[in-house]
């Protein structure tokens, strides 16, 4: 769909070049791609796993571990990780066992630390603003240590999703038949939301607690519409991932609108695109002629 | 006498406080197609689980090629169990084709960081042509029916290149010609390959006419072991289901004409 490139007048091709010569803005720019990477491919394993409420359960611990971190005065970034990995920790045997749901173990995390979160809201009198930051994020005022971060952590992710490939496939297809081949899917599976805590964590400044769910879940779900590889499903995951990211902050400094919103709606839009065009959604309707 | 490659001593095997195996002994033979019959909650899939090092054995000892089995100890061994159960509810979407899914068999020989070469491709597909598949090679595995599915698992577990085949219920909740194809398939694998096979079912239709032995369990113990002629009677079977034997007469008027 290359072709459809709206003409531009020179006025707005000058503003549209503009966004480059700002530092926040490249900064910006930097953050959406490194973290559109890493989320959209945590968004393949919570796609394929059938868990969407990992996500959210992870980016509220997050949070609450970070307003510990504001509150005690040590980095939030510290206290959001100790959380998101603590919580990892605990979804992972529920996850395993299967003896409760994981939906609905996921959903008592999740409302647990929400709890946490408002009370240690409620215990911070002065720097409110600081804390609703976590909460909504600011992809314009990310440092060069949120990037940082982010590159390390976006860098680990590709990197044990290229290394593992075979391991991660066949634990995301079915947990107990990558067990009995002799794989060590147990491991895989921590290692997933292990990865998918660190990757809350350290998007947490840029996107935010709220926002950063949708980031993971649009990118993935919108690849997953569209190709039966998974390998494809990845690739494009990213691309619409870091597509939303760059589309979002575009439009949200043209029309001077939150950065975290537009980009959480642009990739909501692309999810809906990609629903329209999707192949799958003729699956049911030939299969009923099939039979 | 011929190697044993399976021995359990003892077994005892609880999750929570339900006993699952209650000292079960058993000892098969490199070669033998064993079928295991019992009634639902038997302990039947829980005996598998301790050859693959999946179960939880709480005492007694196992040793499977060789080998003594320690609960999720060795990868290796379960590389030489292919492990086929009954059929799942996969997704319809899930981004993966039937010759990736078969592929999954390699995986666990190939080791860390060892991508698939041609010669594995090449096994996938000779698995694919036994069990006639090689048509559906690129289909999309969310889009099988359940008879083709379980040709997939077969498939998938012969890729394993495996020394031990463990069957589980594999035609539960298939439509009569999908059972039947999948015990012929079964059949043919094990006379082809002479692969040591245990085949699980509560279900005694389901359970092939050329298993060598057949062992039954109840309540986690087994009751009978033995050849298939002199063990399968309405007297076992009656006592085995809690069913009276005229209902088993009447639900099984062929037992004593196998093979005809």
């Amino acid at each position: 769909m290359k072709r459809a490139i709206p003409i531009y007048t020179v006025v707005e091709i000058n503003l549209l070049f503009s966004i480059f010569s700002y530092q926040f803005m490249q900064n910006a720019i930097m953050a959406t791609f490194l973290g559109g990477i890493a989320c959209s491919i945590i968004g393949v394993f919570v796609v394929l796993l059938h868990m969407p409420f990992i996500g959210v359960a992870m980016s509220h611990a997050a949070f609450a571990g970070g307003l510990l971190g504001i509150w005690l005065g040590f980095d939030p970034v510290l206290g959001a990780l100790l959380f998101s990995l603590t919580a990892a920790m605990v979804i992972g045997p529920l996850a395993d066992r299967g003896e409760l749901s994981p939906e609905t173990s996921l959903g008592v995390i999740f409302s647990l630390m929400l709890g946490v979160a408002f009370l240690i809201i409620g215990l911070i009198p002065s720097t409110r603003s600081e804390a609703l930051g976590l909460l909504w994020g600011s992809v314009l005022t990310v440092t060069r240590t949120d990037i940082l971060l982010l590159a390390i952590v976006a860098l680990i992710v590709v990197g044990l999703v290229v290394l593992f490939y075979k391991e991660v496939q066949a634990t995301v297809f079915n947990r107990q038949i990558a067990l009995a081949v002799g794989l060590p899917a147990t491991a895989v599976l921590y290692a997933i939301l292990f990865m998918t805590g660190a990757t809350v964590t350290v998007s947490l400044n840029s996107i935010g607690g709220l926002l950063i769910f949708s980031l993971i879940l649009n990118p993935a779900a919108a690849a997953y519409q569209l190709t039966y590889s998974m390998k494809k499903m990845f690739l494009l995951a990213a691309t619409f991932g870091v597509a939303s990211g760059w589309a979002g902050l575009l439009f949200s400094y043209l029309f001077n609108l939150p950065s975290g919103a537009t980009i959480v709606i642009t990739s909501s839009v692309i999810f809906a695109i990609s629903t329209v065009f999707s192949p799958k959604r003729r699956i049911k309707k030939w299969r009923s002629v099939e039979n | 006498m011929p190697d044993i490659i399976i021995q359990i001593e003892n077994a005892v095997v609880s999750y929570r406080e339900d006993v699952a195996l209650r000292d079960v002994s058993l000892a098969v033979a490199s070669g033998e197609f064993v079928g295991v019959i019992g009634p639902n909650g038997a302990g039947k899939t829980t005996l598998l689980t301790i050859i693959n090092g999946l179960g939880n054995l709480l005492s007694g000892n196992v040793t499977v090629l060789g080998k003594p089995v320690v609960r999720n100890g060795r990868n290796d061994l379960r590389k030489q169990v292919g492990y086929v159960a009954q059929i799942e509810n996969i997704d319809p979407r899930m981004p993966m084709s039937v010759r990736e899914v078969v592929m999954l068999g390699r995986y666990g020989l190939l080791g860390l960081f060892h991508r698939p070469s041609e010669r594995d491709w090449e096994i996938v597909d000779d698995m694919l042509e036994l069990v006639g598949m090689a048509h559906l090679a690129a289909r999309p595995i969310g889009h099988l029916s359940g008879g083709e599915q379980q040709r997939t698992a077969i498939a998938r577990c012969l890729a394993q290149q495996p020394k031990i085949f463990l069957l589980d219920e594999p035609t539960a909740s298939l439509d009569w010609k999908a059972q039947t194809d999948i015990l012929e398939l079964v059949k043919r694998v094990h006379s082809e390959k002479r692969l040591t096979t245990l085949f699980v079912t509560h279900d005694l239709d389901a359970l092939p006419h050329t298993c060598d032995r057949v062992v039954l369990m109840k309540e986690g113990m087994i009751t009978g072991d033995g050849a298939p002629d002199s063990l399968i009677t309405t007297e076992n079977l009656s006592r085995l289901y809690d069913l009276p034997r005229d209902v088993i007469e009447a639900r099984h008027p062929h037992i004593h004409r196998r093979g005809d």
